[in-house]
């Protein structure tokens, strides 16, 4: 077991309630969360010990990740641990601004949606193979709720930071996106178990009907395999391979409208409602599965990557993911 | 949730039998056609299992002193995924390796492990088990047919059913009931080892769809058994039983059934060259899902290894795997006949008909996919 996992997730429980991530997710102010956060020092946890960070390997970030993802952290807090990584890597870029840094990939005067771009200060932007940290500048998606927001770079401008990781931000985004919605679909597997037990219909808990049993033994099984996709994409460290991070992404976007379509038809009409906890974690699920690239997006290139490959399957996952 | 199942690695000692093992299985799979080597599991070919019994490739998890070496799950892991992955035949000796020998292991006395043990791992001996009967298919514990106690020791009497290699086994492992009738549903139920040498054994293949005789029919008219037939504790068969399908249901077996259809598909997509964004889709869906497959069942051994008996787990792993491999055969054949211009290959088309029309008993060997997701529910806590 990860012995940061347990206090950052303490610290998650006492900082991020469900009434906090509403809040915010209601135009509400994020400086108390995200002070407390940078206070306890995690922000650092991925950046190199001779840069003054923590040092922890990518294998061991990938269950804070999760742990984010379980709360539905309305704050880009893996995004900015990484982007501080990738800073502090970086021999000509700035120190690391103070603030909450989402990533981007985006051509010029091309619109994107940036995940958590609403509540960031800055944005840790690749255009053209280079990165540049530029101040968070979007407008709202429109989508109630939604913590992302539209950004447009006519130019890339903001600070220099130096060139990509190899394989690119996306690839880095992807196991992030990965891990969160492992920790979100362990939340609603969970929850919706407890519900089942609850909920009495005919007179009996509706988790004794064997309909629904068969739909959580299933919502388990794509839970578990998230969970597994997340730890094959951290698994090797950064920068990811492109087998790990689209591995990692195509399974976890894959089984993300499927766990939020189970977890809803469990609940009914309550998990629809916005006062119920469900939407907090199925709305993220969506997001996330179209954030950094689609299930289809990287099965491409995963697929593009094995057919250029004489090995058989078996070898390649192997050798490839490790 | 199932917060034991987690990314674990095979361990460098274990991957280093890989070279050795993939060798050999390629004397057996390297000149075979495709549709063949996707027999894999049907391909029962005993002087091959026994030149895996003389590498020192079976009974990797029993002591030394029983002819074992000692090896953990994940040597058999490798081993496992080597045969699979080539599609080398394992039938003849796929269940005295996998479930036999640990049963006896785990629940035998002395005599009883002397004697069976060092055959397995020889691959001189092959079994089956005898689960399924006419009235007991999923529910297992209405089996009927009966081991009565005589004054030398059991006398059996019934049927068995859908028993893989009953054709070609020494010895089949029965679960019989042994006192009470099935209404006593769990209770009453023992394990025998039946020598199905012996008078009053008849066994009637069954021929399959595919046109192969690997499972039968079973009866026993009178079947005089010593006292030592039987296996564990009387009354305890129902618990050996569910201990015996953790290592049933977890292995790689459940993810690879149809990988040399998988192979032999991609290496047609590289021969006519075709690499469209489709196409691509396809494969990496496919290679993704084998991947994190393969990591669950490693998770899944690993369990094992660590001396647990995995069973929700390994439920959920099998689920998750036969689908998976009951997929593939339909993407493969709607992707090979969205493309009628281009040649395939006879053995190609042929793999792929066998594969589709076995791929139903993916889900129904070792479990349906019914039971096994009402395991997971009531792992979850529902019931």
């Amino acid at each position: 077991m990860n012995e940061f996992l347990e206090p950052f997730e303490r610290m998650l429980e006492a900082l991020s309630p469900p009434a906090t991530v509403r809040a915010i997710e209601a135009g509400g102010s994020a400086a108390a969360l995200w002070d407390g956060i940078a206070e306890s020092g995690f922000l650092d946890a991925l950046v190199p010990e001779d840069c003054g960070g923590a040092g922890l390997p990518l294998s061991e970030i990938g269950p804070l990740w999760q742990a984010l993802g379980r709360h539905a952290v309305p704050l880009p807090v893996g995004e900015t641990m990484l982007a501080r990584t990738l800073l502090a890597a970086a021999p000509a870029a700035p120190a690391a601004p103070a603030g909450p840094i989402a990533l981007a990939v985006a051509d010029p005067g091309t619109a994107i949606v940036v995940p958590f771009g609403g509540v960031a200060h800055h944005v840790l932007l690749e255009s053209g193979s280079q990165l540049y940290l530029v101040e968070a500048d979007g407008e709202p998606t429109g989508v109630p709720g939604s913590l992302a927001a539209r950004m447009r770079w006519d130019a890339p401008g903001g600070v220099s930071v130096g060139a990509a990781p190899p394989g690119g931000l996306r690839a880095v985004a992807a196991i992030l996106r990965a891990a969160l919605i492992a920790g979100a679909a362990d939340r609603l597997t969970t929850m919706t178990a407890a519900y089942a037990n609850e909920r009495v219909q005919f007179g009996k808990p509706i988790g004794k009907q064997q309909a629904l049993q068969q739909q959580m033994a299933v919502m388990a099984e794509d839970m578990v395999a998230c969970r597994i996709a997340a730890q094959l994409g951290c698994a090797g460290g950064l920068p990811p391979s492109l087998a790990a991070a689209a591995t990692a992404k195509s399974i976890t976007s894959t089984a993300a409208p499927r766990l939020a379509a189970t977890a809803h038809a469990i609940h009914g009409a309550i998990g629809i409602s916005a006062e119920y906890d469900l939407q907090l974690y199925t709305r993220r699920l969506h997001e996330w599965r179209l954030a950094d690239g689609s299930e289809t997006y990287w099965n491409r290139l995963l697929g593009a990557a094995r057919l250029g490959d004489a090995r058989g399957s078996v070898d390649y996952v192997r050798e490839m993911l490790a | 949730m199932f917060d034991t199942l987690s990314l674990a690695s095979l361990p460098p000692a274990d991957e280093a039998i890989r070279p050795a093992i993939r060798a050999l299985a390629a004397t057996a799979a390297s000149a075979a056609d495709t549709d063949e080597r996707a027999r894999s599991w049907q391909g029962y070919d005993p002087a091959f299992s026994r030149r895996l019994g003389e590498a020192g490739f079976l009974g990797l998890t029993l002591p030394k002193r029983y002819g074992g070496h000692e090896r953990g799950p994940f040597a058999r892991f490798v081993v496992v995924e080597e045969l699979l992955g080539l599609g080398a035949p394992v039938a003849a000796h796929w269940i005295a390796d996998r479930q036999s020998a640990p049963l006896i292991l785990n629940f035998g006395n002395e005599a009883q492990r002397q004697s069976y043990l060092p055959r397995i791992a020889r691959g001189e001996i092959f079994f089956c088990i005898g689960m399924s009967e006419p009235g007991s298919g999923s529910d297992l514990a209405s089996v009927r047919t009966r081991a009565d106690r005589t004054e030398t020791g059991w006398r059996v009497n019934g049927q068995k059913i859908w028993t893989s290699g009953a054709p070609h086994c020494d010895y089949m492992i029965a679960l019989l009931r042994t006192s009470g009738g099935p209404d006593d549903r769990h209770a009453g139920l023992s394990q025998l080892i039946i020598d199905l040498k012996v008078p009053g054994v008849t066994i009637r293949p069954i021929r399959d769809l595919a046109g192969d005789e690997h499972f039968a029919e079973v009866f026993f008219e009178d079947v005089d058994l010593p006292a030592d037939a039987l296996i564990g504790e009387e009354g305890e068969g129902w618990k050996q039983v569910t201990a015996e399908l953790a290592f049933e249901r977890s292995g790689p077996e459940r993810i690879y059934s149809s990988v040399v259809l998988l192979d032999a598909w991609i290496a047609h997509l590289r021969g006519v060259g075709r690499d469209d964004a489709a196409t691509r889709a396809l494969v990496g869906d496919a290679t993704a899902r084998l991947g994190v497959l393969r990591a669950m069942s490693i998770a899944c051994t690993a369990r094992l290894a660590a001396g647990e008996s995995p069973v929700t787990e390994a439920s959920l792993v099998k689920d998750l795997g036969t689908a998976f491999e009951q997929q593939l055969p339909v993407l493969i054949g709607d992707d090979l006949a969205s493309h009628p211009d281009e040649a395939v290959a006879a053995d190609l088309y042929r793999a792929l008909l066998y594969v589709t029309h076995v791929a139903p008993s993916f889900s129904l060997r070792g479990g349906t996919r019914e039971i096994l997701r009402g395991i997971i529910a009531r792992g979850m806590g529902l019931r």
